[in-house]
């Protein structure tokens, strides 16, 4: 007899993604889906779509999805939660959306230690706009506004939220992951779950980090740019816990 | 063991993900053939080779593969 062992989550609707070409978008919201639909979270889910190549989230998601404005999706999460502590409250957003415009709702919902969970998509650039400088781009990476590569003395460094959020006492968990490949994806489908089920036990903000890739504006073929990421990103975002406050790390 | 994957042909943008995950080599491109949305659609040739472990299917960004196993 015949069985299926893997199929499209039943977290995902039937809806075709509109992503570019080996865009890791999609790998990632099947994690998110899956990791849902194995915690039996998909009908008491309420997740929040960010602005950005994701904006269409609310689309792809069989959970409940809301809209936000422009890097505002912790504030209207924390309103979600807060007002239905029942329901698991997730965010959904990139670089451009989470470490640019939307730095001080990142930053102040982990301080609150809201108990939602924030899925931050990083592939070191703006995707949908057209590939602009981002301020997770890496220092000498060509963007559309930054042509001879991003200049460290003009520009800055690029921000790395995971460590920067794991310095805040109400942040019980941030870790970067990525999904390069299948030891990769497991980890970061661990990672993803892993939240979820902190969410459930009432602990404090849970951050997951995925290192992305975005092949039509970094200018190279999906292959070449898992490659790149493995090659740029990881050395100066590397992955791992960077943030563990919950009772069983003590 | 027998197993076998199915791509959902129409879906596939073609971006190789799948490829470069399956451990048995034997996930290609169907140059031969272009889809409704004007990729060339990926596809296994020998399917006898196939295990059953999901790599494939679990990288495609776009979710159009399904793995099948034989049980006893």
């Amino acid at each position: 007899m015949e069985k299926i062992v893997y199929q499209k989550s039943k977290g995902l609707t039937d809806a075709e993604l509109h992503y570019c070409p080996g865009c890791t978008h999609g790998t990632i919201h099947k994690l998110v889906a899956e990791s849902l639909e194995e915690l039996g979270l998909v009908g008491t889910t309420v997740g929040i779509a960010p602005v950005g190549c994701s904006v269409f989230a609310y689309n792809y998601f069989a959970c409940d999805m809301q809209e936000a404005a422009h890097g505002r999706a912790p504030a209207v999460a924390t309103g979600i939660k807060r007002t239905h502590p029942e329901l698991t409250v997730f965010t959904y957003q990139g670089d451009g959306d989470l470490a640019a415009i939307g730095t001080a709702e990142i930053v102040h919902s982990a301080m609150r230690g809201e108990k939602i969970t924030t899925i931050f998509v990083n592939n070191a650039i703006y995707g949908m706009t057209g590939g602009q400088m981002a301020p997770t781009t890496l220092v000498g990476q060509k963007a559309t506004t930054a042509p001879y590569g991003r200049q460290q003395d003009h520009y800055g460094s690029p921000i790395r939220m995971c460590e920067l959020l794991s310095t805040i006492d109400g942040t019980a968990y941030a870790e970067r992951v990525t999904v390069t490949d299948i030891p990769n994806l497991m980890k970061a489908k661990r990672a993803i779950k892993k939240a979820f089920t902190l969410q459930q036990q009432g602990a404090g903000f849970t951050f997951v980090e995925v290192l992305s890739t975005c092949p039509t504006n970094w200018g190279m073929t999906p292959l070449k740019a898992i490659d790149w990421l493995k090659n740029n990103m990881i050395p100066y975002f590397p992955l791992g816990v960077y943030a563990d406050r919950t009772e069983e790390a003590k | 063991m027998a197993a076998r994957v199915t791509f959902d042909r129409d879906r596939c943008k073609g971006c190789e993900l799948c490829i470069s995950v399956c451990p048995k080599h034997i996930v290609s491109i169907d140059e031969a053939n272009t889809n409704r949305k004007g990729y060339h659609p990926a596809h296994v040739k020998d399917m006898d080779q196939c295990t059953g472990c999901a790599s494939c299917a679990r990288i495609c960004p776009d979710s159009i593969i399904t793995v099948y196993r034989e049980v006893k």
